[in-house]
């Protein structure tokens, strides 16, 4: 009893408890400011950034410990709307949104844009299609809902086995990041890195399940996002009076054109579609479209995503909260193209064509730590040329407090929030893989018996199993994270939108249907992956494997279609079902014999 | 299960599945109807901004962000309109 009260009142003061820690923080981080001037050393300062952001986390985790079911499956479905969205947005950006997407756009330009437009606009098809209905359905993980819609433990498999492969791929992308952040601010060598932030990710998600693992991210979406805009408000502010660098980079695109007519540049970094010479190239014009599609929909099957609109109270908070989620999202993606601008002119205005001798501070001082920056000069004339300055993408983000002139407490700043993100999607992903795993393989399938306290002790258990291994696959350094991101995409979109959307939209889908076409898709697509990456077959039409879902997801979709109407059309018990799942208010007219709590 | 009959169900599905194909033509233009002309539109430059590269860096983004609370707020509607809207 005194439990739920205190439970409602937390609740009640969400915007207050949340103020106070947002202005805790700023604090903590004026407090380091001062500490840095007084001559305080950076290594000091870098680790009270990581470990004390981290305690934070901790103590969350702890206060938001259960032993109830639904909370720590579905945070007690009493999350708000704002909040969730705020939690969502933390759980979507990754290190890779964070540290490695405005280095991807420096890079690439307009080709880079794929990523920003493929990963916000996915949340108008989770918005529109998805969200409310799960919501509606209201169980505990994604493969529950194929299970219940599809009557049985084969299309609950079929889910599980993908939502494995995708989060998995993804996680240990993500832990790989934890472990270059973590190692690069504390000094650390990689593999204790890594094992340090897989502590950091059980912490978060052990005692408390979602309910915890949703606070947290909260305060870690607060951090991400104050971490994120500092250098370029600031930088934006120095160079063109004015706060808003979304606004001013404008400018900043027009000195870059300048910059790359007087340098002799052949590829624009505004210019559409183009090859490395600066030519139209319809290859590019169909790998941006192709990607941008796969991410979207990959969004849009992400269960992790998905599962974050289980835990609203209703379904028109689930509608709202992904309005919130795609707005705070927007916050992140919309400036990302701003650090990319202010970076390329920083670097084509003081840096290419000047002495190597004398080059700016920020460049001497990252061409000196590890490899991410390398200067090299190649004709021995003491000047820079474009080519003999190689850059790897995660600096820009790493460096911009730098090149803004800003105090290293900033770059703590950046570090504790490329942390934040990290971490926040580690726990989100995990924590999807061992529901997955407790709820619908052990407790569906295995032991439906089982009580709730063994419930609770399989899911932490296989938590911390799945980290592990996740943390151990990491470790090996495996190539290409950005790419192992993107397979997850593919591998979520061809094997789990189809049998999703359908689900719901179309009442005539047949469980045969949603079964064969699923696995057909999702294996069109994996083995376009496979066979790309590791048996060098040509790529169909020149789309790389990034986008291999453009292949798997129609499939996907063609074959349920094609084997539902081959097959006895569902019962009128289903399609009540699916009619109740339609309709916000009301029970579910479960079908007899269904599987739910 | 909410009190509507088969035809207030029908109507309030139609509305329902209305709104969804608009949205869904609104993000397919978004998406991809706007950026196959990229190249066309980065001819016109607003305060620094071709217009291409806009619509893919904010334009689009904006647009998306508007949809999502246009379908929370206009969906939202519907159901009320059939006394289908939780308390």
């Amino acid at each position: 009893m005194a439990q739920a009260t205190t439970r409602t009142g937390f609740i009640a003061n969400l915007g207050k408890i949340y103020g106070g820690y947002t202005g805790g923080f700023i604090f903590f981080v004026i407090l380091l400011a001062i500490a840095e001037q007084m001559g305080v050393p950076n290594k000091i300062i870098g680790y009270a950034f990581v470990f004390l952001t981290i305690g934070v986390y901790a103590y969350i985790g702890i206060l938001s410990r259960t032993s109830e079911l639904s909370e720590y499956y579905v945070a007690g479905r009493v999350v708000p709307p704002v909040f969730n969205g705020m939690a969502t947005g933390a759980d979507w950006m990754s290190a890779a949104s964070f540290i490695s997407m405005a280095g991807g756009l420096y890079l690439a330009g307009y080709g880079g844009l794929g990523y920003v437009l493929g990963w916000t606009g996915g949340y108008v098809l989770v918005a529109v299609l998805l969200a409310p209905y799960l919501r509606k359905f209201g169980q505990f993980t994604v493969p529950d809902f194929l299970g219940v819609r599809y009557e049985g433990n084969t299309a609950r498999v079929c889910g599980v086995i993908v939502l494995f492969s995708a989060s998995f791929t993804y996680i240990v992308a993500q832990t790989f990041g934890i472990g270059i952040i973590t190692s690069r601010f504390l000094g650390i060598p990689f593999e204790v890195a890594i094992f340090v932030g897989l502590l950091g990710i059980l912490v978060c998600s052990m005692l408390g399940g979602m309910r915890a693992v949703t606070w947290t991210q909260v305060a870690q979406y607060i951090i991400l996002i104050i971490a994120y805009l500092t250098p370029v408000v600031w930088l934006s502010t120095t160079l063109y009076g004015f706060p808003i660098p979304e606004l001013t980079y404008g400018q900043a695109l027009n000195e870059i054109a300048e910059l790359e007519k007087k340098l002799g540049i052949v590829k624009p970094h505004v210019a559409a579609y183009v090859d490395a010479k600066g030519q139209f190239s319809w290859v590019e014009f169909h790998n941006f479209w192709a990607l941008v599609l796969c991410l979207m929909v990959g969004t849009a099957s992400l269960p992790h995503i998905l599962m974050r609109y289980f835990t609203t109270p209703n379904v028109r908070d689930a509608r709202k909260s992904v309005a919130w989620s795609i707005f705070f999202i927007f916050l992140l993606y919309f400036t990302a193209p701003a650090y990319a601008a202010f970076a390329k002119r920083e670097v084509y205005r003081d840096v290419i064509g000047q002495q190597i001798s004398s080059l700016p501070a920020w460049v001497q001082n990252w061409s000196q730590v590890g490899g991410l920056l390398t200067i090299k000069d190649g004709n021995s004339d003491g000047i820079l040329q474009l080519s003999e300055f190689v850059i790897n993408q995660d600096i820009i983000v790493l460096s911009m407090p730098e090149i803004a002139g800003l105090p290293y407490v900033v770059s703590g700043l950046v570090a504790a929030g490329g942390l934040a993100a990290a971490l926040s999607t580690a726990d989100g992903l995990l924590l999807a893989i061992a529901n997955a795993l407790s709820h619908d393989i052990y407790f569906k399938m295995i032991d439906p018996k089982a009580s709730t306290v063994r419930r609770l002790v399989v899911a932490r258990a296989l938590l911390v199993i799945v980290a592990i291994m996740g943390a151990a696959i990491a470790g090996t350094r495996p190539a290409g994270i950005i790419q192992m991101v993107a397979w997850a995409f593919s591998l979520a979109a061809a094997g789990l939108f189809a049998p999703l959307v359908l689900g719901i939209w179309w009442k005539r889908t047949t469980s045969m249907g949603a079964i064969i076409g699923m696995m057909s898709g999702f294996g069109v697509c994996l083995y376009y992956l496979i066979a790309t990456r590791y048996f060098d077959m040509p790529l169909w039409f020149g789309i790389r494997n990034i986008s291999s879902a453009l292949f798997g997801m129609p499939v996907a979709f063609i074959v349920t279609w094609a084997v539902s109407l081959m097959t006895t059309p569902p019962s009128k018990e289903m399609q009540d079902f699916v009619d109740s799942i339609r309709t916000p208010k009301g029970d579910l007219a479960w079908v007899r014999g269904s599987q739910h709590e | 299960m909410a009190a509507m009959t088969p035809a207030q169900r029908e109507a309030h599905w139609r509305k329902t599945t209305r709104l969804m194909w608009t949205l869904m033509v609104l993000w397919f233009v978004f998406s991809f109807g706007v950026h196959i002309f990229a190249v066309q539109l980065n001819n016109i430059v607003i305060a620094g901004f071709p217009l291409g590269f806009y619509f893919a860096a904010q334009g689009s983004l904006i647009a998306f962000v508007v949809l999502c609370f246009w379908n929370a707020s206009a969906q939202n509607k519907i159901d009320e309109e059939f006394g289908v809207a939780e308390d």
